[in-house]
């Protein structure tokens, strides 16, 4: 899995940042999404899915591997 | 984009009209159910239900006469709150509730975040993201733990029997969002005294007008105070920004405005609502770690902010409809928080439910600010009511709770509570 993030389109809202932690952070200056690892171990892939799904502002793609880039999955 | 808004729509004949798609119809349309069932305080109106289910987004017949539209379905209030062909301009927009303004809303007072769209709607959340971010508000869960435990203590003082409106789920948000901003201990009173007006059921029109313009006076001058002695907190660190004291003023404001009511009725509606559900309260009292997910659990099932609105900047299809520009469309959070596509047997209060993709802070750009903030604060407030009060109760019948039936943010008006004296 490998992870991107667009930030001229997130705006702050931290929903990454509490769903993923060890995944996602925010930039202390503008609350614009970090990410911490752009390939995370399978083990937080569930939660990685789950953090993008629920981007108020689609900032954040999922590209499984393998595969082109999705967009993200609403939460389950 | 700039666009003008339609004319209220010539009244409609109950026609059948064939979608672009062919298929859906057009059923006549309906208008905003707004009457909650007598005896079921946390449900939506049970008519949201039943447009729900028989088509999740359908022509709405707005007061003023617009025919625009009403989505009650999870997927398609998500959708199209975060579809940038939807603008959020007040301006271009219909007020969905009898008795509102007709026409067009006045455009959104100066550093107003839910009247704007990008770009400057963009232009102001960069600037305030930063200062609402989940690592800032929670190293704020210690001063909120103070908070909580001193008006505890003070409503243990002064009770049995005791409004936990006042004594408890007002005045916590109140202070915390004062002092993220700024306000000095000297001024909270005067500060509180305005904000109680513009949430009393008492008040007059004229006195919470009275009240909005004492505050918005009270918030100059702090903004003028921090520009000349910059303090630690979110105001004096705007002050170092390009924006003006007029700017500063009205978000200051609106910042002020948006942490209070909202915060204050979930607290308080939630506290209801587990007293109501003693099996509820009791786990959360017992299990320290289901705090997180019953929060979520709260704001999806008593959803305070019922309803949003968007006008179409062009002409949009979704659903297997089309939705002209101009048409204002109202998004009822509430309905699709209770979807039972999106969350299995919705009417039920389960706080080890995964709450997971509620809408109760809205989506897309407008989400709200202060969300991590409110989840702070009620992460803290709920568990520590329920363990310094074990035999926390209603002390009036359910039914005699005054709810805020005719406010944009629902709750209660007062919950009187008592408990047995150790």
């Amino acid at each position: 899995m490998q992870l991107s993030i667009d930030r001229d389109r997130c705006i702050g809202a931290g929903m990454c940042a509490l769903t993923a932690p060890e995944v996602f952070d925010q930039d202390d200056e503008d609350g614009l999404v970090l990410l911490r690892t752009a390939a995370p171990p399978p083990g937080l892939h569930a939660t990685a899915r789950l953090a993008a799904g629920l981007c108020p502002a689609a900032a954040l793609t999922v590209i499984e591997q393998g595969g082109a880039g999705s967009s993200p999955p609403d939460t389950p | 984009m700039q666009h003008e808004p339609s004319a209220p729509a010539p009244a409609p004949t109950p026609t059948t009209e064939q979608t672009a798609h062919g298929t859906a119809v057009h059923p006549e349309p309906v208008t905003l159910p707004v009457t909650r069932t007598p005896g079921c305080p946390f449900d939506p109106p049970a008519e949201l239900a039943e447009l729900r289910e028989q088509q999740p987004l359908r022509p709405m017949r707005y007061p003023d006469g617009h025919v625009g539209w009403l989505a009650t379905g999870h997927s398609v209030v998500r959708a199209i709150a975060a579809d940038p062909r939807f603008s959020s301009r007040y301006e271009l927009l219909r007020y969905p509730l009898p008795g509102g303004p007709s026409g067009s809303l006045p455009p959104a007072p100066l550093g107003d975040l839910t009247g704007i769209d990008a770009p400057e709607h963009t232009r102001y959340r960069r600037l305030l993201a930063g200062k609402f971010t989940v690592r800032r508000m929670r190293q704020l869960a210690t001063r909120v733990e103070q908070i909580t435990a001193d008006h505890l203590d003070a409503m243990e003082r002064q009770g049995p029997v005791a409004d936990l409106v006042q004594a408890f789920a007002h005045p916590v948000p109140a202070l915390m969002i004062c002092e993220l901003l700024g306000v000095s201990p000297s001024d909270r009173a005067r500060f509180q005294e305005h904000t109680a007006m513009l949430s009393s059921p008492d008040a007059a029109p004229e006195e919470q007008m009275a009240a909005m313009t004492a505050l918005a006076e009270c918030v100059r001058e702090l903004v003028v105070a921090k520009r000349a002695h910059p303090t630690d907190d979110l105001l004096s660190d705007l002050t170092t920004s390009d924006l003006t004291d007029d700017e500063l003023a009205g978000i200051g404001g609106f910042l002020l405005a948006a942490g209070l009511d909202t915060t204050a009725n979930m607290l308080a509606l939630g506290a209801f609502a587990l007293l109501s559900h003693p099996a509820q309260a009791a786990a959360l009292r017992g299990d320290p770690g289901l705090a997180d997910q019953a929060v979520e659990e709260l704001l999806r099932y008593l959803t305070i902010t019922h309803t949003g609105l968007r006008a179409a900047l062009e002409d949009v299809e979704l659903d297997g409809q089309l939705i002209k520009a101009g048409d204002t469309v109202a998004v009822s959070v509430q309905a699709a928080n209770r979807d039972p596509l999106k969350f299995p047997d919705p009417d039920t209060l389960d706080l080890r439910r995964k709450a997971t993709g509620h809408l109760a802070f809205g989506h897309g750009a407008h989400q709200c600010l202060g969300q991590q903030l409110a989840r702070v604060e009620m992460r803290v407030a709920f568990p520590a009511l329920f363990r310094r009060f074990p035999t926390l109760r209603l002390a009036v019948p359910p039914e005699d709770v005054p709810l805020r039936d005719a406010m944009n943010i629902y709750g209660v008006h007062r919950l009187p509570v008592t408990w047995d004296k150790e």
